[in-house]
This record gives structure tokens, sequence and C-alpha cells, in this order.
């Protein structure tokens, strides 16, 4: 090494290590590799999902015609959708409450407490969470229906939500605010008018995040939902332990797409401001 | 009475309306901060508490529990109980389990940094233009959906999977390798999963390094290596730390991928827990289950807290 130092171009970068580039470019092949078979074999005209014979849509044409997605679909959607609506809005009025202030007692422990359902693993929140409905069903004869997904699902994108809007937050200017409260805006107008604008990319960003958590979850869903209660992801996990076809290939490539665009639009988002 | 009643606010009227001021900004921040409080303290922490209940009574014969108190749950963690003779034998199974699944997240950990670092190191070296498209391209993953990024891992690993087909088409096998249903496939399966979970924090810490410093390693005769070991790493301990504990974490806790690439035989925590609330019907040992990983998480967690605390004094 010491005696190519004067050698080569490359040994005079300071920030050259040797191997390091390879690795990388392994890293950014093993991420990427499976999923570009799962989306090559979508297209095979093939039962097989790992023989190539011709290129073909007929598995998209199924997916898009299958009952049981369709209705997979739907469910994702309406939990997706009421949990971002409602994690959006309780995360961005945390946010108003923690970022931006003096100090207070009790503010680590909203900090923690908000934070909470990243700290517990996936599998012990399904189980609780379970457990919580089953209590609920069987003591007090409550039972929310698909809407025990939808809460549980609140429950975890709410810090997901709450990351962005919080940034957001902490980087905006605070004279614009001022400059609204010397023209004797009411706190509530400087709010509505002001503050509020301002914070739409965090919300917008926020919300983005939510919808694809919401959407990709398995094992909270699976735990907690009931009979006939069949999000696109737990349809696919069913399909994937029945035997596979390239229906699934299908179906699980449109699913990226949407997350695809959603962490696009995020990352966009996110450049635009800085 | 009343005169003195009105008497009593005695400091100057600046300080009376700094007090109401602050009296109704910390009702507005009540205000705003209940609905998250409610929300995760109902329906997020207090199940966390009746698991922890659950833990302590007998399981219903049909799932659930019946009200009566018992700690057989935690005594079925270590022992078997023989139903005619009543005796205790210490049973390692579900040890077992537990000391597999800590393996495997720790060493699934050890390999995403040992893949990560370099990824990260090259992303923060990059020209300022084009980190951002690096950053991108594992921010994509970062987001996308677990289950099916750890079925794309089953299309590669199958028996009449891509590897074996290559493998057997250029005559280099006979028959198909086990490949899928193994330690060694939840463990690239966890690899693969949270990869992203490492590189990131680490790039966050390295994006900001100072390369004079480096610059100044080498000047004092220092070799790439000690440089490396030296400045570099040390400087990037808190994202190593962050990304360490954001991949060990969720592999410790792992369901998808041992149920998808250990097929149900490779047993983590995980899918012992779920097994319990589904066939097995033993909400209280499951139960028992989650509260043993939760406490395994928070030790982690501490150990997390307690390096970054200390990292932190060192630089700061």
């Amino acid at each position: 090494m010491a005696d190519t130092a004067h050698r080569t171009p490359r040994a005079l970068d300071l920030k050259y290590q040797p191997g390091f580039t390879s690795v990388a470019m392994l890293c950014f092949f093993v991420l990427y590799a499976p999923i570009a078979v799962l989306v090559f074999f979508s297209f095979n005209a093939n039962r097989s999902v790992t023989r190539w014979t011709e290129f073909s849509l007929d598995w998209y044409v199924r997916a898009l015609a299958n009952e049981g997605i369709q209705n997979a679909a739907v469910t994702s959607l309406e939990v997706a959708v009421f949990a971002t609506v409602f994690a959006t809005s309780i995360a961005t009025a945390a946010a108003l409450a923690t970022t931006r202030v003096a100090r207070y007692r009790g503010m680590t422990a909203a900090y923690t407490v908000i934070n909470m359902p990243l700290m517990v693993p996936e599998i012990v929140t399904a189980v609780a969470t379970l457990s919580f409905f089953a209590l609920l069903r069987t003591t007090l004869g409550i039972n929310f229906g698909l809407g025990n997904v939808m809460i549980a699902h609140t429950v975890f994108c709410i810090p997901f939500a709450y990351l962005p809007i919080r940034a957001r937050l902490e980087n905006m200017d605070l004279t614009l605010e001022q400059a609204a409260a010397d023209l004797y805006a009411t706190p509530w107008r400087t709010f509505r008018r002001v503050t509020l604008p301002l914070l739409v990319p965090g919300v917008i960003a926020g919300a983005m995040l939510a919808f694809i958590i919401s959407l990709d979850d398995v094992i909270i869903t699976m735990m907690v939902a009931g009979p006939g209660q069949t999000t696109l992801p737990i349809y696919i996990l069913g399909q994937i332990r029945r035997g596979v076809t390239p229906e699934v290939n299908a179906v699980s490539t449109i699913l990226l797409a949407v997350s695809i665009l959603f962490v696009t639009l995020f990352f966009l988002l996110g450049r635009r401001r800085t | 009475m009343t005169a003195e009643a009105i008497k009593t606010p005695e400091g100057p009227p600046s300080s009376i309306t700094e007090r109401t001021v602050a009296g109704r900004q910390a009702r507005t921040r009540g205000l705003l901060l209940a609905p998250a409080m409610l929300v995760i303290g109902v329906f997020g922490i207090l199940p966390l508490f009746i698991a922890l209940t659950y833990s302590f009574l007998e399981g219903g014969t049909y799932g659930g529990v019946e009200w009566v108190f018992s700690t057989e749950a935690y005594v079925q963690l270590l022992f078997e109980r023989d139903i005619f003779e009543e005796t205790l034998t210490f049973n390692t199974a579900y040890l077992e389990i537990f000391w597999r699944s800590f393996l495997l997240a720790a060493f699934s950990t050890l390999a995403c940094l040992l893949i990560g670092f370099p990824a990260a190191y090259f992303m923060a070296t990059r020209p300022a233009k084009s980190r951002d498209f690096w950053v991108f391209l594992i921010t994509i993953p970062f987001w996308t959906n677990l289950l099916i990024r750890t079925f794309s891992i089953q299309l590669i690993l199958r028996d009449e999977g891509v590897i074996n087909i290559v493998l057997t088409e250029l005559g280099l096998l006979a028959q198909p390798l086990q490949l899928i249903y193994t330690d060694f496939a939840v463990g690239l399966g966890l690899i693969y999963s949270f990869l992203p979970f490492m590189v990131l924090p680490i790039y966050a810490a390295l994006e900001r390094l100072d390369f004079r410093l480096v610059e100044a390693g080498f000047d004092l005769y220092a070799t790439r290596a000690q440089v490396l070991r030296r400045i570099v790493v040390p400087l990037a301990k808190p994202g190593i730390v962050a990304g360490s504990i954001l991949v060990f974490i969720p592999g410790l806790g792992a369901w998808i991928t041992p149920e998808l690439l250990g097929g149900g035989k490779e047993l983590m925590i995980g899918n012992m827990i779920a097994l319990q609330f589904g066939s097995s019907r033993n909400w209280p040992f499951g139960s028992a289950a989650a509260l043993v990983l939760m406490a395994m998480v928070l030790v982690a967690l501490v150990i997390y807290v307690r390096n970054v605390g200390k990292s932190g004094a060192d630089h700061g």
C-alpha cells in the first residue's frame, strides 16, 4: 500500500478505502436483485415464478379481475385512509406541543409516549393489542369490527407521521409568526394563516409515511383482524403459503409500485425543502 | 374579604399577564397533546399491561384466559410438567428458541455492519450532487413492504429458485441444494430485510465527518487502515450503535422472515409467540414469552442509551 502511494492517483485520494466501493456495489445489488427477479417474473406467460417463457400481462389481468384481491385492496385502503387521517392529525397536534417551546415538565415523557410504538417489537404489539380487544369483547361486549384494525394501525402510524412534521417545525422560521403577532393577529389567526400553510409539506410527508406504513403492515393486522377482514398483505401471505403463481408477483409488484411512488414523492418533497 | 381578595396579587401588572399567558399556553399544549397521549396510552400502552396480566393467568381451553392467578406460563418457559406424576423436569426447548433468535439477530447485525459500513462510507464520500441519488436508492427498500421483499428472497432460494436453476443448468448440480428452510436462509433474510436500517444512520454520521481529521491522520503517517480504525470508525460510532439497534431489535422479534424462509421448523421467538395465540391456544404462555422479548429489547435500548451518552461526551 505504502509503495504504491505515489504512483496511482487513487492512492492520493484521502477518502479512498480499499474494497469499500465493491462492498457498496454488492450491497445495492443484494438489495435490488431479488426485487428485480420478482417483478420480472410477474410478466411471465408461464405458471412458473422462476422459469421464463415469454412476456405477458395475463397475470395482471387476472389479479385485477380477482374478487379476493379487489376486496382486500378495498379493505387495505379503508384501513390506511382512516389510520392516515387520524394519525396525521394527532401527530400534527402533538408536534405543535413538543416543538419550538421552552422545556416544560413532562415533555420528555410525552416524547417517549409518542415514540413508544417504535420501541416495542411488532409481534409484542400485535399480541398485546389482540389481548386488549379480546378483553373488550368478552367483558364489555365491545367489538369495533374493522375498527379494531383501524385503531391498531393509527397507534403505530402516529410516530411515523410525527417525525417529518416535527422536523419541518424545527426548521421553520419563527420571524413570520412574530410579524403576524406584531400586526395584531390573534394566536389562532396566526396559526391558521401563517403556521399551518408553512407546515403543509411536513404534514403531507407525515401522511405519506403513515399511509405506506399502514398499507404494508402484516403482523399486527394478522393478529387483530377478524374473519373476512383481509388486507392486501394478508391476502398475499395466504397466497404465498398456498403455493405461488405469477399472480402473487403481479399483486406484489403493484403494491411495490405504490410504495415506491410514495417514497419518491416523499423524497422529492424533502429535497425541495433543503 | 372581597377587598383583601382583590388586593392579594401584589406584583407588577406585567407578571400577571405573563402568568396568564403561560397558563393559557400550558392549557393549549395540554389540549394538543391529549389526543396522542390518549390514543397511544389506551390502545398502545394499556394493552402491554393487559398482556402482563394475562401472563399471570391460566389459559382457557379454546384460547383466551381464565381469571385464576398462575405462574405456570413462566414455569413453562424453563420446565416441562409431567401431567401424570406432577413433576417438573428442566426443559431447554424454549431457551433454545430464545438463544437461536439472539444468535440469528446478533449474527445478522454483525453482517449488516460489515456490508453496511462500507456502503455508507461509499455514499458519504460521493460528490454532494450524486449523494441524494444513493440515499434515495437505500430509502426505497427501507420503506417497501417487508413481506414482499422476503417473498422475493424465497424466489431466489427455493428448490425451484433462481440459484438452483442456474447452478443446475450450468451442470454444477445434480439435484437442488437445500437453501430455503434453513438457519442460513433465515439469517440471509434478516440481513436483506434490515440492511437499509444499518446503512442510513451510519451514513448520517459519516456525512458530517470532517475529512480534515483524516488528512491530519495521514500527515502523521497513519496507514489507511489506521485512519479507518482510529479516526473514521470512532467518529461514526453513534451511527454504528444506532444502526445496530435498528437491526438487532426487529431481528430479535422477527416473524415474517422465519415464517417464510424458516418454514415453521426453524422457529424464532416471534413465531413461537404468534403460535401460542394461534393453533397452540396458550395465551398466558404467549404473553409471558412476549414480555421476556420486551425485556430483552429494553436491555438493548438501555445499552444503546448508555453508549450514545458516552460517545456524545467523548466528542462533545
